[in-house]
């Protein structure tokens, strides 16, 4: 299989306004007899069905929670990016552009990547017009906050609820056109196959959770917008529901999946706690901008706080190891996620983790520093020009309660600690993944009329997503991209007509979603879903986690495998087909995750290089940073599905060209 | 912080078949529940138990455990979301019950949300008054005004914002004694109300929400204000007024 | 807006509730204004109050706006109840009050106690002073300056005759009646109008206008032997009904309005400083006369 990324030709500033001017129409009096699917209704999924309904298409939008609202975009927290350069410190699509790829370790495709900072800008106009309170400052402006990876202010924000205010604005819009009847919601829906017809796209296999009733849809195009796979780890700070199912079943159908092996582990969160963990929470990447990241600097310390003898803010400055400030003196403790993250693990690995759990794996975010400074500026604003260090401190946490309150409250309430007193308790955790189903320039996988945008696909953000550019990506796939690259493909099925869901395809692809969940429910085993979904966990994040290695990931592949055949005969399935069953909901998703799990192995096997997110530890240099290898894999690794055994895939390659980009290792110091 | 410690528990727990069917409250023990763990966490404990012995496990809604989606929905001893104020169910810990405690945990109570199972409600109606005018009608097109071309007082973005944080749970309705949605519909039209970008379409999206709202069958409001004590995100009672003001205003046009 | 929803919408209940319920706040400002007379005016004053709040047509107005509102705000309110209770079909099996007020979840239950009282207090006193022909008229007794006493009728300010002579036994005989009709030769030939009134059947003038004694019917309710203190526990109670049913309604009144700004505080604080004083100087009324001597 030759893998075409259609990216246009003609110089990089221009190919997708090339590109959207060639693309072919679909006249509005068509529009009515052309039916779309869209599986998901986060950022891209809602965003796509609005836009697809707006414009005159028959949408219909499945998501599995009870409502499009609640899809997993609604957590993300500290902002969106756009190349506004509202700030006036020298921002531009281009610095954006490179930021995000470099950001990416040089993996990511120059033309996606560029077209993604060209409609940006877009993105933060469409969502004020939509009513999204993003934040503002006195004189009535949108105010911006920087982000990791990126030296200027760029990022929009509303409070630390970016993600739920653009969802909700998205979810408006999706909602106005459900009113309008242009797109039919199916809520409590969950795609559970693709049907093909002819080698298209035709339309999928949906369960009606709440019934059990295995329903078939048609349309003339699907659009996947199922999110990312970190559950995959069973512990990230993905949604309990977020999984893989829709953009496995397709990659089963003959889609490719590229770079599984991407996976972003996020420095900041709260570690873990016990074994009756079922997620873990993120604290905003922002609060980076405020707090500085340290350990001690003497193991005893450590080995006191973690036994409760000594408190943080007992330990003096001087025994203190504000590592990422010490390590990347010009980007501090804004590096990029992925440095962040080693850089947390390598010093846990070496004894001074702070977190009294069983891996003592946990650092500092303090905030004490900040809480000074910005007391010092409120005051001075305020007329007060000798202020008294207690009104320092009380006006610096008024004013990381105005910026951060909501995560403050939300830690507290977790953890019991107070952070406004306190340090937090940070450990990274896997957030999101860069991996996913192989499109080409159109958003378009390898299977015709099947679609993929958002966290689904892979096509943005390389080895490693920079912050606040997860929702950028989304709403431009969305709102910007797929509506003219469906439209181009819809072009030639005007004369089609009303698709049959009798059809042999239909037939067939409706009786192996049943038989799968019968066998399920008949397999009488005796560990239930959650068993062998933690350990699978627990065998990706020891062996296919921060940090990874030939011998780990062989023993993973092979451990995943055995991990598969006792899952297939030993998971219980309580309840039955035709009602409202988690269970076996959880079942059939653990089922695409273990598959899925084995593929990120082989992946990360056959990658011998580190990049972003993926770190091999035989790839590194003297200073422990990753290395790459561009000349061996400078390329996207596409999968092919090749039968039940996930060892038979088979790897195809596109080749990465950077044509604008001087290609460099990167360097945040 | 106090180090965490095991607690051995009573669960008495509303258990449904299905939408038809008469549920009954069920009494369970559970031993040694981590006081760090969150009240889902419990949750899934019991069920693991539960599944272990091959019986059914208890059905609830949840999703992503960190207090936003608003999918989870417990009404625990009496009290939506449970004994403690500003947060969801998912965001509840087990540091807030004694060993011993017997937990009452009911579905939220609601004609407008009807039980589909167990602790699982249909909260549907929510979307269908967001789709009766919830939006501010702007299709997609690259060509919208510049973000900035409209000044927003920053006191209105603010409110604004707040309003907007509503997570659509329906703690509001569970906990009000009237099952009154006026806090959800309320936040809404505010966010709305107080943005330029909404003002327009005000007069319309106020009379509609408003109508589909009563259609649901949700009660009316009688200002108890426990709506605004048990909401999640601390919706203030001031977006029902704005609401009661914005719609007569719409009425006397 | 379509007509329907001036009363279907649940937003306009609230509102119908909250100026009827405002504007009966007003009328119990008033109200207990003239009850107050009772304790720090004199029984002519209280008397010729009533004269004037029986007959002067503003009031009359008033009077049946506040009517209509008494009978608006319950049925409103009962039909909101109604719709409150079909919306939760079943009940929670364990509740915590601990959210909001005891007054605010029982306002229902509240209003039915006053609208009880309410309708127990007309009959008891606005019937009887419009009704009754047996309410009493205000009478005075004087020196006949003949060491004896004589029954007199006190006439209003409108009245022809300053006062009215009454029989021996304190009554407008029909003896009497003849008597004057006889002594007159015919001229005046008497009789009694509209309870107050006596009225020359020859002329149709109007000879006398008396006061109704409110005064007086009001102190021997609560002064009877029987059933005195049963009326003042009774009357008591029902204020302090109303207390809870102004501590919510006051406030909430303005929240429904859609008042809830930087003087919501302030609208707070008098509305319970007036949900407890006007329902206490209320009270004291009937407790005064019960036990003044």
């Amino acid at each position: 299989m030759k893998l075409d990324s259609k990216i246009p030709a003609g110089p990089l500033k221009d190919k997708w306004t090339d590109h959207k001017n060639h693309l072919k129409l679909v006249a509005p009096n068509n529009r009515p007899k052309i039916d779309i699917i869209v599986v998901g209704t986060g950022l891209a999924g809602a965003s796509a069905a609005a836009s697809l309904g707006e414009m005159g298409y028959n949408v219909k939008a499945f998501c599995f929670q009870d409502s499009p609202r609640r899809a997993h975009s609604i957590a993300a927290q500290g902002g969106i990016n756009a190349a506004k350069n509202y700030q006036n410190d020298g921002d531009s699509i281009y610095r954006l552009f490179y930021d995000t790829i470099k950001g990416g370790d040089y993996r990511a495709r120059e033309a996606n990547v560029h077209r993604l900072a060209e409609v940006s800008g877009n993105i933060i106009d469409q969502c004020v017009a939509q009513g999204v309170p993003f934040a503002r400052e006195y004189g009535g402006m949108l105010d911006n906050r920087s982000f990791g990876g990126t030296q200027v202010q760029r990022t929009f924000y509303a409070a630390g609820q970016t993600g739920q205010q653009l969802l909700l604005g998205a979810y408006s819009a999706l909602s106005r056109q459900i009113g309008l009847g242009r797109v039919k919601m199916y809520n409590r829906h969950e795609m559970l196959d693709l049907v093909k017809v002819d080698g298209k796209a035709r339309g999928i296999i949906a369960r009606n959770l709440i019934t059990g009733e295995i329903e078939r849809h048609s349309a003339h195009a699907v659009v996947i917008a199922s999110g990312g796979y970190g559950n995959v780890y069973f512990l990230s700070t993905n949604a309990m529901g977020s999984n893989v199912t829709a953009g496995w079943k397709i990659h089963k159908q003959g889609a490719l999946f590229a770079n599984p092996c991407y996976v972003q582990i996020h420095p900041t969160c709260i570690p873990v706690h016990g074994t009756n963990q079922s997620k873990l929470t993120l604290m905003s990447e922002s609060l980076r901008n405020s707090g500085r990241i340290w350990v001690p600097k003497k193991k005893e310390d450590a080995e006191a706080i973690r036994a409760g003898k000594l408190k943080p803010t007992q330990i003096a400055e001087e025994d203190r190891d504000y590592y990422l400030e010490r390590k990347y003196p010009a980007f501090g403790n804004l590096v990029p996620r992925d440095v962040a993250s080693r850089a947390a693990k390598e010093v846990c690995d070496a004894g001074h983790g702070i977190e009294a759990n069983d891996t003592n794996e946990g650092v500092y975010l303090d905030f004490s520093t900040e809480i000074q400074t910005k007391g010092k500026q409120s005051a001075y604003a305020k007329g007060n020009h000798n202020p008294t260090p207690e009104e320092i401190t009380a006006l610096g946490k008024q004013w990381l309660e105005e910026k951060y309150g909501n995560l403050f409250t939300m830690y507290q309430k977790i953890t019991d600690e107070n952070p406004y007193e306190t340090p937090m308790k940070i450990y990274p955790a896997v957030h999101y993944t860069m991996g996913g189903v192989w499109v080409d320039y159109n958003l378009q996988s390898t299977i015709p009329g099947c679609f993929v945008a958002g966290e689904a696909n892979f096509s943005d953000h390389g080895a490693n997503r920079l912050g606040a550019s997860a929702l950028m990506q989304g709403l431009a796939d969305g709102y910007f991209v797929l509506p003219y690259t469906i439209s181009n493909y819809l072009a030639d099925e005007i004369r089609t007509g009303k698709i049959s869901t009798d059809s042999p395809e239909f037939i067939e692809a409706e009786a192996r979603v049943k038989d799968s969940i019968s066998k399920f429910l008949n397999n009488n085993g005796t560990k239930s879903v959650d068993y062998f979904h933690k350990k699978l966990g627990l065998i990706m994040w020891n062996k296919v986690g921060m940090g990874r290695n030939e011998a780990g990931l062989k023993e993973a592949i092979a451990e995943i495998a055995q991990l598969k055949e006792d899952f297939y005969k030993d998971v219980y399935v309580p309840g039955s087909a035709d009602e409202l069953n988690p269970e076996l909901e959880k079942v059939l998703r653990v089922a695409d995750f273990i598959e899925l799990g084995q593929l990120m192995a082989m992946d990360a096997l056959q990658r011998k290089e580190s990049c972003g997110g993926h770190f091999r530890e035989e790839y590194q240099d003297a200073e422990g940073e990753t290395l790459r290898d561009d000349e061996n894999f400078k390329f996207v690794g596409a999968w092919e599905y090749k039968g039940d055994d996930i060892n038979k895939e088979e790897l195809h390659k596109e080749e990465l060209k950077y044509e604008e980009i001087k290609i460099a290792a990167r360097n945040y110091k | 912080m106090s180090a965490a410690k095991n607690i051995n528990i009573n669960l008495k727990i509303w258990r449904q078949k299905n939408a038809s069917s008469k549920g009954s409250m069920e009494t369970y023990k559970l031993d040694n529940v981590s006081t760090a763990s969150s009240f889902l966490e419990m949750l899934d404990q019991l069920n693991e138990q539960l599944i272990n012995e091959k019986k059914e496990p208890v059905a609830f809604d949840h999703d992503c455990r960190e207090g936003i989606c608003g999918m989870c929905s417990l009404y625990i001893n009496g009290r939506a979301h449970g004994p403690d104020t500003g947060i969801t169910t998912c965001q509840l810990h087990m540091r807030m019950f004694n060993d011993g405690d017997t937990i009452y945990i009911e579905p939220w109570r609601s004609k407008a949300f009807p039980v589909i199972k167990d602790l699982v409600v249909d909260r549907s109606a929510f979307d269908r008054i967001q789709q009766a005018g919830g939006f501010v009608s702007v299709n997609t097109s690259g060509n919208t005004i510049d973000a900035n071309s409209i000044p927003v007082p920053k006191v209105d973005a603010d409110k604004a914002f707040e309003a907007a944080a509503c997570i659509g749970c329906g703690a509001c309705v569970a906990t009000c004694k009237n099952g009154s949605a006026m806090l959800f519909v309320g936040a809404k039209v505010s966010q709305y109300a107080l943005l330029p970008q909404g003002k327009v379409e005000a007069t319309q999206r106020v009379l509609n929400m408003v109508r589909q709202m009563d259609e649901e069958g949700f009660g009316n409001c009688t200002n108890t204000g426990a709506c605004e004590i048990e909401c999640p995100k601390g919706i203030s009672l001031e977006n029902i007024a704005r609401m009661n003001r914005e719609y007569l205003k719409a009425s006397l046009k | 807006m379509a007509k329907s929803a001036l009363l279907k919408s649940s937003i306009v209940k609230k509102y119908w509730m909250a100026l009827t319920g405002l504007f009966l706040c007003l009328f119990l400002a008033g109200h207990l204004a003239g009850n107050l007379q009772l304790i720090f005016g004199t029984s002519q004053q209280f008397n010729e109050y009533a004269l004037f709040m029986t007959t002067n047509p503003a009031v009359k107005l008033l009077s049946y706006v506040t009517y209509i509102s008494i009978i608006f705000h319950a049925i409103d309110g009962i039909m909101l109840t109604i719709q409150n209770k079909k919306a939760r079909p079943i009940g929670y099996a364990k509740t915590d009050g601990s959210s909001s007020s005891l007054a605010s979840r029982n306002m229902a239950v509240l209003g039915t106690v006053i609208l009880v009282f309410i309708a127990t207090h007309m009959v008891n006193f606005w019937a009887k002073m419009h009704f009754d022909k047996n309410m009493p008229l205000v009478q005075k007794e004087i020196d006949n300056g003949m060491g004896g006493k004589q029954i007199q009728l006190v006439g209003t300010k409108d009245s022809q005759m300053p006062f009215m002579q009454l029989d021996q036994t304190g009554k407008l005989s029909k003896e009497f009646f003849e008597m004057i009709k006889a002594q007159t030769q015919g001229q005046y030939d008497l009789e009694v109008q509209d309870m107050t009134k006596i009225v020359n059947k020859k002329t149709g003038e109007v000879v006398f206008i008396g006061y109704k004694d409110l005064h007086k019917l009001t102190v021997d309710f609560f002064k009877d032997a029987k059933y005195g203190l049963y009326f003042t526990i009774g009357y008591v109670l029902a204020m302090l009904a109303l207390a809870f049913h102004l501590w919510h309604g006051f406030q909430s009144a303005f929240q429904s309005l859609g008042v809830n700004n930087k003087f919501t505080p302030a609208i707070k604080f008098f509305g319970r400083a007036f949900a407890i004083i006007v329902p206490l100087l209320f009270a004291i009324i009937p407790v005064f006369l019960h036990l003044k001597k």
